[in-house]
């Protein structure tokens, strides 16, 4: 077990240094700079000042010691300044990360809250309209595009309900926490609801695996409760193949709160990515790419730790 | 039966699907009309899903045949009629018109094209990529292995989205038009296919290092078959229900994530018509014309739905094994 965890973090350095590279390059060879934005109105700067300007940022030296330097910076926790307002960008982090873990804890909870059960009832009812009802439902849930609904609703809400008008200041969790949380509430249904429908049916296939197996037969055949059976023999067993799938979700959760936060004016890191990348203003997204990178990749682990630890089984070598 | 060994045992569907078997036309064609009669009574949710796949593919081919109105043609789809503008729904403008009087009906239906072809067409290259990657991992193991599954971890932990949107601002004023597809479209094909078949490659590796152990392949590198030989004649061969099944699971994403990178402004531009596209220019109309917003997602969600739903009932078919797998 040691040597496994051992062996995973070190796999990890050159899957993240992968992704620092890629992204500080992308920054570096896409059309246009931020420079070519602060000419205002009156026309574009000329080369001597855009040169001026970029040498204040470092960004006239070679590749390599500029990566380095960005490498070195993060790795003492400095994530640049904005171009732009020249402010450290760990304090806009500070601000925007817990809207955006807010967003996405709520979004996952509604994931496991919709997905689990529907997928349950679905594979322990299997071929009955129950079953049905719900594979049909998860894969509708997978086609409605959350845009089209986020849309819908605040046209609609703005006629018939009004709790669903997005509010067009974000309330701050802790300030004004009823505020918030029904601020929060719809985006964040938006943005569990896409992976409820994966959710369901993985949880449907672990299910039915787990159901077809001796000790389930044995469970019956000894006379218990279905609820028993199902519950105590059966989901306790099916939950280890569902955990690990929750680690799968987070690429496409971030994507979608980049989505939602843009259509619902939420001040998290998903809007402030697209704000960031239209200006240009390649510190911010650099650092923002590598946030989300190490979300994903961290919570990957802890999954697979996790997944050792409540399946005795599975031992990794 | 090609001179391909294989395990898996194909029915006739199957072969017919595959082409693999030579018999008169008659009786080929009498034989897809009952596999599709067996599909339909079997599958009636799969085939509600493939008769709209193929009304969608019929749209984006012939669009005429849909558009008998003259505001619905191509040309006026794409013009500027500022006296039409804002129509709701009515016997002349089927979905009504927006902000700039162009018929919402005409370019949801020239839309089908921009959709389909990004769909397609980068479901086949992702799974052309996903099948070589796989294989290759798969197959030669050791530092080869190690280096693309570090590239595919890597693009794994990238958020989807973040991930396509910084490859389309990158690239998209590089790529030339090819055809019918402008260069914003085939920057949106490309990424979303490299992204997928890098994705996607990860669980082709999977079946194909289950493949490598089978007796046929230890036979082949017994009789001195090459490693290129073995992995396209006897390994590849075996990949492909599997590669065909998850193709038609994913041609709905492909059209989702189309839609979304369009719906953020970095997919296709205007005037060419996107559903997800048009769903981003009805939010500055949003409360006065919900109309606008309305058609294109229901076309987007139809879409999806119905590919899923094909694709579903299709891995039923072809491969009971992966039932209900995601």
């Amino acid at each position: 077990m040691q040597r496994y965890i051992i062996r995973r973090i070190v796999l990890m350095v050159p899957t993240i240094l992968g992704v620092t590279f890629l992204v500080f390059a992308m920054m570096r060879l896409m059309p246009g700079d931020f420079t070519d934005f602060l000419g205002g109105d009156f026309g574009a700067l000329d080369a001597e000042t855009k040169a001026l300007i970029q040498a204040e940022f470092g960004l006239d030296q070679n590749w390599a010691t500029q990566y380095i330097r960005w490498l070195g910076d993060l790795l003492r926790g400095d994530f640049g300044v904005s171009v732009y307002s020249g402010r450290p960008i760990s304090g806009d982090l500070l601000q925007r990360l817990p809207i955006t873990l807010e967003l996405g804890i709520f979004a996952m909870a509604i994931n496991l809250i919709i997905g689990i059960p529907i997928g349950i009832i679905s594979a322990v009812r299997q071929f009955t309209w129950y079953d049905y009802t719900g594979r049909a439902g998860a894969i509708a849930l997978l086609a409605v595009p959350n845009f089209w609904i986020a849309l819908l609703a605040i046209s609609l809400a703005g006629k018939y309900a009004l709790w669903a008008v997005p509010s067009p200041i974000y309330p701050h969790l802790l300030e004004e926490p009823i505020a918030n949380l029904k601020f929060m509430a719809f985006p964040a249904l938006l943005t569990g609801a896409a992976g409820a429908g994966y959710q369901m049916r993985f949880g449907r296939t672990a299910m039915l695996e787990v159901m077809r197996q001796d000790y389930i037969r044995t469970a019956w055949s000894k006379g218990l409760q279905e609820r028993t059976v199902i519950l105590k023999h059966g989901l306790r067993n099916a939950l280890i193949p569902i955990v690990t799938v929750i680690g799968l979700f987070l690429p496409a959760l971030i994507g979608g709160t980049v989505v939602i936060e843009t259509i619902y004016s939420i001040p998290g890191m998903g809007r402030y990515f697209i704000h960031a990348l239209n200006g240009r203003d390649l510190f911010i997204v650099q650092a923002l790419a590598v946030i989300f990178t190490l979300v994903v990749i961290v919570s990957n682990f802890l999954v697979d730790i996790a997944y050792s630890i409540l399946n005795p089984r599975i031992r990794y070598s | 039966m090609t001179s391909t060994s294989t395990n898996i045992d194909y029915d006739e569907t199957q072969l017919a699907l595959f082409g693999m078997r030579e018999e008169d036309d008659r009786s080929k064609f009498r034989k897809a009309i009952s596999g599709i009669r067996n599909f339909a009574t079997g599958y009636p949710l799969g085939m509600v899903g493939a008769v709209v796949m193929v009304l969608l593919v019929a749209m984006a081919i012939i669009p005429q045949l849909f558009t008998p109105l003259a505001v619905q043609k191509a040309s006026s789809i794409i013009g500027i009629h500022i006296s039409d503008r804002f129509e709701t729904p009515n016997i002349h403008f089927w979905f009504g018109t927006n902000a700039l009087g162009r018929d919402m009906y005409g370019r949801l239906i020239y839309g089908a094209r921009t959709a389909i072809m990004i769909g397609f067409g980068a479901v086949i290259l992702a799974k052309l990529l996903s099948t070589v990657i796989g294989t290759v991992s798969a197959f030669f193991g050791g530092w080869v292995d190690v280096v693309l599954q570090r590239i595919v971890e890597m693009v794994q932990s990238i958020p989807t989205l973040v991930f396509l949107i910084l490859f389309v601002v990158m690239l998209e004023p590089r790529l030339p038009d090819i055809g019918p597809l402008s260069s914003d479209m085939l920057v949106i094909l490309l990424v979303v296919a490299v992204h997928s078949g890098f994705t996607s490659s990860r669980t082709v590796r999977g079946v194909a290092i289950s493949l490598r152990q089978e007796t046929y392949v230890e036979a082949a590198q017994a009789l001195g078959a090459s490693d290129s030989r073995i992995m396209v004649r006897h390994i590849v061969p075996n990949l492909i229900a599997y590669v065909i099944v998850s193709a038609s699971l994913f041609v709905g994403a492909a059209v989702l994530l189309e839609s979304s990178l369009s719906f953020l402004g970095y997919g296709v531009q205007p005037p060419a018509p996107s559903w997800g596209r048009e769903l981003n220019e009805a939010r500055e109309e949003l409360a006065r014309y919900p109309h606008l917003a309305f058609f294109p997602g229901l076309f987007i969600f139809a879409t999806v739905w119905s590919f899923n739903m094909f694709g579903d009932a299709l891995r039923d078919r072809l491969d009971p094994r992966l039932r209900g797998s995601t």
